[in-house]
């Protein structure tokens, strides 16, 4: 996450993109954003910087303001550095009725950090989110791709401080 | 009681799989409607099954069949809205992860009807996975023929793409989705036109939602007839409940329209009841927009009948005392929530997720979202409640989408049925100032 980040798209990622460019119309490439964005995310830290969104845009063919409206509307784009790991966690009604705030107070303790806030050793990134659509499994949280449901205090210890030592793991290899 | 049209093979091993799917009868509304059946008699067997768009707002799926543009010589496409994001919902969500072939299978034979060479499945950012998942059945499906040139050596050819969204309830809105699909922010646009005559890349297009698509392979199979047996009235087929909230089993259901909501709710087949022996309170039936129904509103209509799971049951008595199937979203209320919290989440929500082009849902949201947080934390005054009032009722019909109308009706239903728990928490800040207060039997009885 340092300032002058050298980027370019790895060569699995390119190979990725060609094959989305290939699902829409040669003259509506523009349509191609939201898929690249995504990868774009993933491979330059989970955050879009100004200097990725220009890249994607020199990418597409588009205005950089193109990249710059979309990425700023849509919730999943973190125009701000985030930790190596981001906690979304569920804070609409029916995971609140289940109890997603005490789960978001007991994550802000055990992290130190408010919702908002990424630790001192840049590990972990809370978010609140709304409604991923796992209503039925409340309380819940994503990290990545993965949902994590039926959530309790105890389970939440479990699973961040797995998190963590699979991140620790990747690192250090 | 207990028919599964699309949830039969849920739980069948391999069933993801294109083997494990084709072996429990899948792919038959592909060979029936391409091999047997002009695009026009598919139509026509889906107008004659009465089904509805399942995504909230019912309209009949035939007839916005009709509607597409048939007269130009461009392109038409069909769009599958996976974009499942109203609060209460997950069915689509469990058909794409466990069983991605009937999506599959229903954008085929739909987009056959419809005449469609590009199809798009449209799916929340946030369910990427379940995409992976759609991916990897999309290329089985190539790999056995069902998709791309002369699908079966017949004359159709059909390409099956599936595009992630990034975040923005917005986004399951038809015309939002256009545009999130055209690479540019969800901004609803103004109709008409409607994207039937000029949609995606300004070419005919169709938007249904993920169950919607589904029920057409059942209805090819076995006749549009065979389906509008099941239900009541204009209510036909069946259609999955998400139920969720403090009940004993929640999940997603598939039900027969027309069972009655104090069955769905108590009997062990369904939610099971309430948890932790606590009294029913309340229940959103449609998703978070549509109006909350206090438990003796919920369960019977105004002539004394017991409320059942239609389309009509639900809206019985209109806004006074009823509410709305929507995309059956069931969402529970326990003796013990407080519904100014519940209302304020909701509000949140709407906040969040507004677009922000028209101004009395943007500058609307917001305002309420802070009323209803004064309320909550002990800051309210009793004027409050009629400022709701009035903001609720300026947003609604005043926006370009439903939104609007989403955000509102939250706000109303709530007020007009639990206004005693508005009042309290006006009149005694103190009480409600713990955010862990839960409703308290002399909120009540103080306007009684």
């Amino acid at each position: 996450m340092s300032e002058t980040q050298h980027i370019e798209f790895s060569p699995a990622a390119m190979v990725e993109i060609s094959r989305i460019l290939k699902q829409y119309p040669a003259d509506k490439q523009k349509s191609a954003i939201l898929p690249v964005l995504h990868i774009a995310q993933q491979e330059f830290g989970g955050w879009l910087s100004v200097d990725t969104m220009d890249y994607v845009a020199r990418l597409l063919h588009l205005q950089p303001i193109e990249v710059y409206e979309v990425a700023t509307f849509y919730s999943m784009y973190n125009t701000k550095p985030v930790g190596k790991i981001l906690i979304e966690v569920c804070q609409t009604g029916p995971c609140m009725i289940c109890g997603a705030e005490k789960i978001i107070s007991h994550i802000e303790n055990k992290l130190r950090i408010k919702v908002g806030e990424t630790t001192p050793d840049g590990m972990f990134t809370i978010k609140t989110v709304e409604c991923l659509g796992a209503c039925g499994y409340a309380p819940m949280f994503q990290v990545g791709e993965k949902f994590y449901e039926h959530l309790t205090e105890e389970k939440v210890d479990q699973i961040l401080d797995q998190l963590k030592q699979e991140k620790l793991q990747e690192i250090n290899n | 009681m207990g028919r599964k049209l699309l949830l039969e093979h849920l739980d069948k091993p391999g069933i993801e799989t294109i083997d494990g799917y084709i072996q429990h009868g899948g792919y038959r509304s592909v060979e029936k409607a391409l091999k047997k059946m002009t695009p026009d008699e598919v139509t026509e067997e889906v107008k004659k099954s009465g089904l509805r768009g399942r995504g909230g707002a019912g309209f009949p799926t035939g007839m916005k069949w009709s509607f597409l543009d048939r007269s130009t010589d461009k392109p038409r496409y069909l769009l599958c809205n996976a974009d499942e994001s109203e609060p209460g919902t997950f069915k689509d969500r469990l058909l794409m992860e466990k069983i991605p072939h009937l999506l599959i299978e229903g954008m085929i034979t739909s987009s056959y009807a419809l005449g469609c060479r590009t199809s798009y499945i449209y799916i929340r950012g946030e369910y990427m996975f379940i995409l992976r998942i759609l991916e990897k059945a999309i290329a089985e499906a190539y790999a056995k023929g069902y998709l791309g040139e002369k699908i079966l050596g017949t004359g159709y050819s059909l390409d099956l793409y599936v595009h992630p969204g990034a975040g923005a309830y917005i986004c399951g809105e038809e015309t939002a989705l256009i545009e999130s699909l055209e690479g540019k922010r969800g901004n609803p646009r103004i109709k008409p036109p409607f994207p039937a005559v000029a949609g995606l890349w300004n070419c005919p297009t169709i938007v249904n939602n993920v169950e919607t698509i589904t029920a057409v392979v059942p209805i090819i199979n076995d006749g549009g007839e065979e389906y509008a047996k099941i239900g009541i009235g204009r209510s036909t087929g069946t259609k999955l409940i998400s139920a969720s909230g403090n009940i004993n089993k929640p999940g997603v259901y598939e039900i027969d329209l027309g069972v009655p909501v104090e069955e769905f709710i108590y009997s062990d087949e369904y939610c099971g009841g309430i948890k932790n022996n606590l009294e029913l309170k309340a229940c959103v039936p449609g998703g978070s927009s549509v109006p909350i129904l206090p438990k003796h509103l919920l369960l019977k209509m105004s002539d004394g009948n017991p409320r059942l799971m239609t389309y009509e049951s639900l809206s019985e008595g209109s806004f006074a005392t009823g509410s709305m199937l929507g995309s059956g979203g069931f969402i529970v209320y326990d003796e013990k929530q407080c519904i100014v919290r519940n209302t304020w989440n909701f509000t949140r929500f709407y906040h969040h997720e507004s677009c922000g082009q028209c101004s009395p849902c943007r500058e609307g949201t917001g305002w309420m979202e802070r009323v209803l947080h004064n309320l909550e934390y002990g800051h309210g005054k009793m004027e409050d409640i009629e400022l709701l009032w009035d903001i609720q009722r300026k947003i609604e019909g005043n926006t370009i989408c439903p939104l609007g109308d989403a955000a509102a009706w939250p706000v109303a239903s709530a007020i007009r049925h639990f206004r005693h728990e508005f009042e309290y928490h006006a009149k005694y800040p103190h009480k409600v100032f713990d955010a862990d207060h839960v409703y308290q039997p002399e909120m009540k009885m103080e306007t009684a």
